[in-house]
C-alpha cells in the first residue's frame, strides 16, 4: 500500500491510470499517450508565457528600470498581452519569400522544439517514452532545429535573415559538438542512454547527500561546459550573435510578423528549456531531491524548481554578458570547450577505473584543472602584445 | 509489409525522387532532407533505434546542413536556366541502373532474405557498443584515422597561403 507521500508524489500518475481503465482496451494505447503528450504541451508553454515576463521584469531590474508594470498587478498579464497581440496582428509574408519554405519553418522549429520533451523524465515515473536511446534521441532531434533555422533564414530572401541564418547554423554547428561530447561522461559513467536510468542511478543517497554526477569532478566541469553549450545552442546572450538587435536587427526570423514570429520566440523558449531539462536529468538528478531528508517533497516539483533556477541562470547571465564577436565565438568552441571537453572525458574514463577515496578525487581535478589553467593562458589575448586595432578606412 | 511500411517507403521515395527533380537547390537540399526523415523512419519501424537516431544526427544534423552550407558559400541557389542534356540523362540513368544491379545481386546472392527474422529485435545500445569496441574495433579505428585526414586535409586546404611560405 502506498504512503500518503508516495501518493501525492504519483498522482498524476494514478490520475492517469485511473481515467484509462474507463477507457475500452482496444482505445487505450492511444489515450494513454494523448494523456501524456497534453499536459506536456500545456504545462511547458505556460511555463514559456512565465518565463517571458520573469525575463523581462528581471532584465529590467538588472538595467534599474522597471519592465512591464501596466497589465494586471505588477504587470504580470503582460503575456497573455502579447499573445492577444500577436495573434491579432497580421502575418506579412514578403512577395519575393519562398512561401512554402516560409511557412513550413516556424512549424518544424516548434515540432523539433516539442519533440524533444518525448525523453524527459519531469517526475518520478512521469516520462512520455523511456528509450533505449533516449539521450541520443534527443540530440538527434535537436539538430533539426538547424534547419528551420536555415529554412527560415533563406526563404525570407533578406540579407539581414540570410546573415542571421548562415551565423546561427555555423554557431550551431561548432557548439553542437561539445555538446554532446560534454553529454558523454554521463553515458559513461552511466552506461545507458535511457534518460529513465540515468535518474533513477542518480537518485540514491550516501548520509543525506545525493549521487548527482554533478559533485565529481568530471560531473562539475561536464556541467559547466554542457551549459555553456547550450547557451549558444539556445542562440542567447551573449552568444546571440545571429539575432543581434543591433546589427542584424532579429537575423532569421526579421521577416516573420505576428504568430509566426510567436512560434518562433515559443521554439526559442522550448528548446532553452529543453536543453536546460537536460542538463538537469544528466548531472543534476533530474527529478530527485538534493538532500535524503527533503525527498517528501513530489519529485515534479524538484524537476520544476531546477529547471525554473537553471531558467534564471540564463537570465542573470543575459543580463550581464556583453555580446561575443563571431571570431571569439569560434575561437572559444574549437579551441577551448571541445579540448577540455575531450579532456573531461579521458578524466571521466580514469575516475571510472581508480578505486574511490582521496586520491582519485585529486587525480581527476588536477587532470581538468592543470589544462584548463593552460589552455586559458594560451587562447587568452592577454601579454600577446595585442593593442587597440587599427581602422585602416576609418582614419 | 505493413501499411506503416508503405506510408514510409512512399515518403523517403518521394523525397528522394523530388531532391532529383526540383530546379531549385535549396528546395533539393530540402527533399533530400525528407528522404533521410523517411529512412530514419523506417529505421525505428524496423526497431533499429540506434541506427534510426544516429541516421537523423548524422545526416540531418550533418549531411543536409553542410550541403546547404556549401551551396550558400559557393554559388547562388537560383534555379538553372538548362535541364541537362540527353547524354547527361544517359549516362546518369546507366550508372543508377549499374548500381542498382551490383547492390541487388550482392543482396540477393547473400541470402539474407531467405533467412526468418525473429519476431522482436531490439538490441540495445550497449551490446552495438560492445561490438564496436570488441569485435569490430580495428575498423572504428580505421575510419576514426580516415576521418581526421580528411579533416587534416580540410585545414590545411582551408589555411591561406601567405606571400613566401611556398
Amino acid at each position: 500500500m502506498m504512503t500518503r507521500v508516495q501518493m501525492v508524489d504519483q498522482i498524476f500518475v494514478i490520475a492517469k491510470h485511473s481515467l484509462l481503465a474507463h477507457v475500452p482496451a482496444m482505445w487505450q494505447p492511444l489515450c494513454s499517450a494523448v494523456l501524456s503528450v497534453v499536459p506536456v504541451m500545456i504545462v511547458f508553454p505556460l511555463l514559456f508565457a512565465i518565463t517571458t515576463i520573469l525575463e523581462r521584469k528581471g532584465l529590467a531590474r538588472q538595467q534599474n528600470r522597471f519592465g512591464p508594470n501596466r497589465v494586471g498587478p505588477c504587470g504580470i498579464l503582460q503575456p497573455i498581452a502579447d499573445g492577444v497581440k500577436s495573434l491579432t496582428k497580421e502575418d506579412i509574408v514578403p512577395r519575393s519569400a519562398d512561401q512554402m519554405v516560409h511557412l513550413l519553418a516556424p512549424l518544424l522549429l516548434v515540432t523539433a522544439a516539442f519533440l524533444g520533451y518525448a525523453v524527459l523524465p519531469i517526475g518520478r515515473n512521469m516520462v512520455i517514452t523511456d528509450m533505449n536511446g533516449g539521450v541520443l534521441f534527443f540530440f538527434a532531434i535537436s539538430s533539426l532545429v538547424e534547419l528551420a533555422v536555415f529554412m527560415a533564414g533563406w526563404s525570407s530572401r533578406s540579407k539581414y535573415s540570410l546573415f542571421g541564418a548562415m551565423r546561427a547554423i555555423a554557431q550551431m554547428i561548432s557548439y553542437e559538438v561539445p555538446l554532446v561530447l560534454a553529454a558523454i561522461v554521463v553515458i559513461m559513467a552511466a552506461g545507458t542512454l535511457s534518460t529513465v536510468s540515468i535518474v533513477n542511478l542518480q537518485a540514491s543517497y550516501t548520509g543525506i547527500f545525493p549521487h548527482w554526477f554533478v559533485f565529481t569532478p568530471w560531473g562539475f566541469t561536464g556541467f559547466a561546459l554542457f551549459m555553456i553549450a547550450a547557451t549558444a545552442e539556445s542562440n542567447r546572450s551573449p552568444f546571440d550573435l545571429p539575432e543581434g538587435e543591433s546589427e542584424i536587427i532579429a537575423g532569421y526570423y526579421i521577416e516573420y510578423s505576428g504568430f509566426k514570429f510567436a512560434l518562433f520566440f515559443l521554439g526559442e523558449y522550448l528548446g532553452m528549456m529543453a536543453t536546460s531539462a537536460m542538463a538537469i536529468t544528466l548531472f543534476l538528478g533530474g527529478w530527485s531531491a538534493p538532500f535524503s531528508f527533503l525527498t517528501w517533497i513530489p519529485s515534479y516539483v524538484w524537476f520544476f524548481a531546477k529547471l525554473v533556477a537553471l531558467i534564471c541562470g540564463f537570465i542573470w547571465i543575459r543580463g550581464t554578458l556583453p555580446r561575443l564577436r563571431m571570431d571569439q565565438l569560434m575561437n572559444f568552441s574549437w579551441k577551448f570547450i571541445l579540448p577540455m571537453t575531450l579532456l573531461n572525458i579521458i578524466a571521466a574514463g580514469v575516475w571510472r577505473f581508480m578505486p574511490g577515496g582521496p586520491l582519485r578525487w585529486l587525480v581527476c581535478s588536477a587532470l581538468i584543472a592543470g589544462p584548463f589553467i593552460v589552455l586559458g593562458r594560451a587562447t587568452s589575448w592577454q601579454g600577446k602584445g595585442v593593442a587597440v586595432r587599427k581602422y585602416r578606412y576609418a582614419e | 509489409m505493413t501499411i506503416t511500411f508503405l506510408i514510409l517507403a512512399a515518403v523517403t521515395i518521394a523525397g528522394m525522387a523530388a531532391a532529383m527533380g526540383l530546379r531549385n537547390l535549396i528546395h533539393c537540399v530540402l527533399a533530400l532532407t525528407l528522404g533521410f526523415v523517411g529512412l530514419a523512419a523506417l529505421y525505428l519501424q524496423l526497431n533499429a533505434q540506434f541506427v534510426g537516431f544516429t541516421q537523423i544526427l548524422v545526416y540531418i544534423g550533418g549531411v543536409a546542413i553542410l550541403a546547404v552550407f556549401a551551396i550558400m558559400t559557393t554559388q547562388s541557389a537560383e534555379p538553372v536556366a538548362h535541364p541537362g542534356s540527353a547524354a547527361y540523362w544517359i549516362t546518369g540513368s546507366a550508372v543508377a541502373a549499374g548500381v542498382f544491379a551490383v547492390l541487388a545481386w550482392a543482396i540477393c546472392g547473400s541470402g539474407t532474405h531467405a533467412r526468418a527474422l525473429p519476431a522482436q529485435i531490439d538490441v540495445p545500445a550497449q551490446q552495438i557498443g560492445f561490438a564496436l569496441m570488441r569485435s569490430y574495433v580495428l575498423p572504428l579505428e580505421i575510419m576514426g584515422l580516415l576521418l581526421t585526414v580528411a579533416l587534416i586535409g580540410a585545414v590545411v586546404v582551408a589555411t591561406p597561403v601567405r606571400k613566401g611560405e611556398l
